[in-house]
């Protein structure tokens, strides 16, 4: 299995973003042997690539300032970029190889049986060929490989199984809640108090800063699945159950998902956007979303509609009386996202105005209502929706 | 034994011709397909209407694949995909796959054991009308699904159906008590079959043939009747549980008022893996007739051929929640699935590698149903091994409920079922209709439908990998996944046209057909002893077996099988 280890690297390389790529291979190479390596007196790759990271970090630094707004939109299961995802990886090209090599000896004999047994002419039907009942010992040897095949791939899956699920977290861990509801996520930061919706911000862990995200997925309606490939598999969110998983990723930028269980309707427009920031990044982030929007007296008429048009009854907006429903995302800090009803658009001026005005024309079969608003309410709190940052 | 007469009058006996029977008269056969208990008829109707229901199936599959074939299509609207993919795969699965496996083990099971009839024809009879009306109450849902709520029509839960999506709160209207009353109906017809065709192989199989005698396509569907006996009934409980739980108020699956959804996935699954051997044991069977048959062999280690099946008989029921790696179990269980999982990977290697050693060293002839047969074995091996990619958990975790999944399956339903189906169709059809199936149209049929079928279902591995769910009605452009979903929607109006020419051929060669004659393929099980198409009384004398192959001893008296057994 390690023998194969070098290949993903390469894949690595090729795929990540420009920003920090040489740290993060570095990084991940450096974790990976220091798991390796452990007691097997290879020491002095550990500080070769304690010297190579620390090089490759320093090239890299500058770059973690802003946000990264690459957008990962294909999400490769053979591109891993997060750590659970990366063992997922190295098992799944294990077994691929396993049935190439089936493939291609079964196949190789099938091959060779249909063209050199085959019928060569009517002068083959005067005689049949040798009659051969079996054989215990041909059926006896051709047995055994399967099986040791299948003690084989047993150990490697339970032995990742137990890698997966069994991951110690370090005290520094990330914590997050995710609610599947119909048809968006609710986003809870439980160690910040923070709540958001849809576009789930997680810091990158690198070598230095371990910080592994560890994801409490539940459901406040039906089963949902929370799937980004590049992160990790998938779990599902199951009603009165509380699912775990977790990420370490350690590239930036934005990874688009989906919801992989049936939930109805718009199953298919439940996105998931994850935000992977530098720490420091990702520390900003957290701070805006604590702060409470200011309240501008410029849109104030359409903080009221917001209210008078019972918005509210299933929104919450912090520091806004009479918005604190929990039926639908929280939009404390609405402004600040990038799309709209989980993913289906871009969240700008024009879809939000189509948005108020008939939420089942961007998302039909959403479970917001079209709320019969007039078109000086949706221009009040549109622009209020926009003071949101 | 009695002579050939005074059978032919207890077989006329058996049903009374209609009042005001006429022959050849539109009506009567129609009055006659109705009231008969002949297993050959009932046999026919059988696989009738698995072909209706597919035709109906596949219309809906077109339309799924036109929906996705680009990004933001507006082909279809969410809520009538949701219903295009329930029905597309509760049907194909529950009334053209089961009706083909019934189909075939009705008119093929007694001929081959040399029996007269099933043990219970009526109840044969019972058994397709319940089936058959299962079917047509699902899809009168169309039309009555709105019911008081208007809303819905169709059912659009999934073909497993997830709880608590099932439940009044989210799905009110009647759709999915079309859903679970459909299926009840047509439940119980696959059970009672069940029984039937049981009774009727270890009944009422002609002297000498013992169980250790019979073709292999009987065991394989003796074995498929115990599962279908074992695991129907879980289905049909829980969907009595779901009725009970939407009319009456029952909390078994609702997770608000504390019932569990995972136990609708565990009943589910309890159910619909073994529902896989089901339909796929069946096919094995056929092709486990036809490759010795065109090979010129016997087949390669019968006994440990039927001793694979039953063990996969047997895993099969330890298996199921390898379809739930995802809902959160503990890693014990996870384990423990994946390994019973790779465990039936074993028999399944010895039956592929049994089928090689039938072909090694014979003679092989490359006509329609022998082609279709080999085609079988290389799907049916790539599927196999892209199922223990999805049995090993981790790489589950990636490619559950993904495109991935949805290849593999319908690498097995299409490419192993539906293909095995077309080669006992090839295979069978001049023995029921004493005319042979047209070999040019076949050969079009064969390479058109091929070519359709990995056209449409490889790319879908690729789409897997690149992250696609699957039941998205629309998806984003850049995500990937535009090119493969065109090639993938291109293929499968392929397999619609190479599914047209098979249906053309078996209306074209019923009138035109070249006479087949008794025993066209040189063939030696014993449904080959009698006239095509057999006589009601299916053999003038109930033949007496010797061997696995009657028909090799009395081709070749000087060189018998049954020394050698």
């Amino acid at each position: 299995m390690r023998a194969l280890i070098p290949r993903c690297w390469l894949l690595r390389e090729r795929s990540v973003g420009k920003s920090c790529r040489t740290s993060i291979v570095l990084n991940h190479l450096y974790t990976r042997y220091s798991l390796a390596t452990r007691g097997s007196g290879r020491g002095w790759l550990l500080v070769g690539f304690t010297v190579a990271t620390f090089v490759g970090f320093l090239s890299s630094a500058p770059v973690a300032q802003a946000q990264d707004s690459t957008i990962r939109a294909v999400q490769n299961i053979f591109n891993p970029l997060s750590a659970p995802a990366e063992t997922l990886y190295s098992v799944s090209i294990l077994v691929m190889v396993v049935c190439a090599v089936i493939f291609l000896i079964v196949g190789g004999l099938l091959t060779y049986a249909i063209i050199r047994y085959r019928r060569r002419g009517p002068e083959d039907d005067h005689e049949e060929p040798p009659q051969v009942y079996g054989s215990a010992a041909i059926e006896l040897a051709w047995t055994v490989p399967p099986i040791l095949i299948v003690v084989m791939l047993v150990l490697v899956t339970a032995r990742t199984i137990g890698e997966i699920e069994h991951h110690q977290m370090p005290a520094a861990a990330e914590e997050i809640r995710i609610i599947g509801h119909r048809f968006w996520w609710e986003v809870r930061y439980p160690k910040h108090d923070v709540v958001t919706a849809n576009e789930i911000h997680v810091p990158l862990s690198s070598r230095t800063n371990r910080v592994p995200t560890e994801m409490v997925l539940e459901s406040a309606d039906v089963i949902h699945g929370f799937w980004v490939p590049q992160l990790n598999g998938k779990t599902m969110l199951v009603p009165n159950y509380r699912n775990t998983m977790w990420i370490e990723p350690y590239a930036t930028g934005i990874y688009l998902g989906n919801c992989t269980v049936l939930c109805g309707q718009q199953h298919a427009n439940m996105l998931i956007r994850v935000i992977v920031d530098t720490p420091d990044v990702y520390q900003k982030w957290l701070e805006t979303q604590k702060a409470k929007p200011v309240s501008d007296p410029q849109t104030e008429e359409g903080r009221k509609q917001f209210v008078a048009s019972s918005c509210g009854t299933c929104h919450t907006i912090q520091g806004t009386p009479g918005a604190n429903g929990v039926f639908a995302p929280d939009l404390t800090h609405f402004a600040s996202r990038a799309t709209l009803g989980s993913g289906v658009a871009p969240n700008d001026e024009q879809n939000l105005r189509s948005w108020l005005k008939d939420p089942q024309t961007l998302k039909p079969g959403c479970l917001m209502p079209d709320m019969q608003l007039s078109d000086n309410q949706v221009n009040a709190i549109l622009a209020y929706l926009r003071t949101l940052k | 034994m009695a002579d050939p007469a005074t059978l032919k009058e207890i077989g006329t006996e058996l049903r009374p011709a209609p009042p005001g029977h006429e022959h050849g008269s539109l009506t009567a056969w129609i009055q006659d397909l109705i009231f008969t208990v002949d297993h050959k008829k009932l046999g026919f109707l059988y696989l009738g209407a698995g072909w209706m229901f597919f035709v109906l199936g596949g219309i809906l599959a077109l339309g799924i694949r036109t929906q996705i074939a680009v990004p933001n299509n507006h082909f279809m609207d969410a809520e009538a995909f949701n219903q295009a993919f329930t029905m597309h795969g509760t049907t194909m699965i529950f009334f053209f796959a089961m009706l083909m496996v019934f189909g075939l083990a009705n008119y093929i099971v007694p001929l081959q054991i040399g029996a007269r009839d099933m043990a219970f024809p009526r109840l044969n009879a019972f058994s397709f009308w319940a089936t058959f009306f299962g079917g047509i109450f699902l899809f009168l849902s169309y039309i009555f699904g709105p019911g008081l709520y208007g809303m819905g029509a169709a059912p659009d839960a999934s073909w497993f159906a997830l709880a608590p999506l099932t439940s009044r709160a989210f799905s009110p209207g009647n759709n999915i008590d079309f859903w679970s009353l459909g299926l009840l109906v047509s439940g119980v017809g696959s059970i009672t079959g069940g029984v039937n065709v049981m009774v009727t192989i270890f009944c009422y199989r002609t002297r000498g043939m013992t169980l250790y005698r019979m073709p292999l396509f009987t065991w394989l569907v003796l074995v498929t009747m115990f599962l279908v006996v074992m695991f129907m009934p879980p289905l049909s409980a829980a969907q009595i549980m779901l009725v009970l739980e939407r009319f009456f108020g029952a909390k078994f699956f609702e997770a608000q008022a504390g019932g569990s959804p995972v136990l609708w996935q565990h009943f589910f699954w309890i159910f619909g893996h073994p529902e896989v051997y089901i339909l796929v044991l069946p096919a094995f069977g056929v092709i486990s007739e036809v490759v010795p048959v065109f090979s010129r062999k016997p087949i390669f280690g019968y006994p440990m051929m039927v001793a694979a099946t039953v063990m996969i008989g047997f895993i099969s029921a330890g298996v199921w929640a390898h379809h739930m790696f995802t809902i959160g179990m503990d890693s014990f269980s996870v384990t423990f699935f994946a390994f019973a999982t790779f465990v039936i990977a074993i028999p399944t290697g010895i039956k592929i590698f049994n089928w090689l050693g039938t072909m090694f060293g014979g003679k092989i002839r490359f006509e329609i149903p022998m082609l279709f047969a080999i085609a079988f074995l290389f799907q049916f091996l790539i599927a196999g091994l892209t199922g223990i990619m999805l049995g090993c958990a981790p790489f589950d975790w990636q490619l559950n409920d993904s495109y991935f999944v949805i290849a593999h399956f319908h690498y097995v339903i299409v490419g192993g079922i539906v293909f095995g189906v077309f080669s006992g169709f090839y295979y069978w059809y001049p023995k029921a209709t004493g005319r042979m199936l047209n070999k040019r149209l076949g050969l079009w049929n064969f390479w058109i439908f091929t070519i359709g079928f990995h056209l449409t279902f490889d790319p879908q591995h690729f789409l897997g990998i690149l992250g696609m769910p699957r039941r998205i009605y629309t998806y984003q452009e850049g995500r990937g996944w535009e090119f493969f979903n065109m090639i993938s929607t291109i293929g499968a109006f392929v397999q619609a046209v190479g599914a047209i020419l098979f249906i053309v051929n078996m209306i074209y060669s019923a009138r035109k057909g070249q006479v087949a004659g008794d025993d066209p393929w040189d063939a030696w099980t014993l449904e080959w002893m009698t006239s095509s198409p057999p006589p009601e009384y299916n053999f003038e004398q109930l033949p007496e077996v010797r061997s696995r192959r009657p028909l090799w001893d009395l081709k070749h008296p000087e060189d018998p099988d049954w020394k050698f057994e």
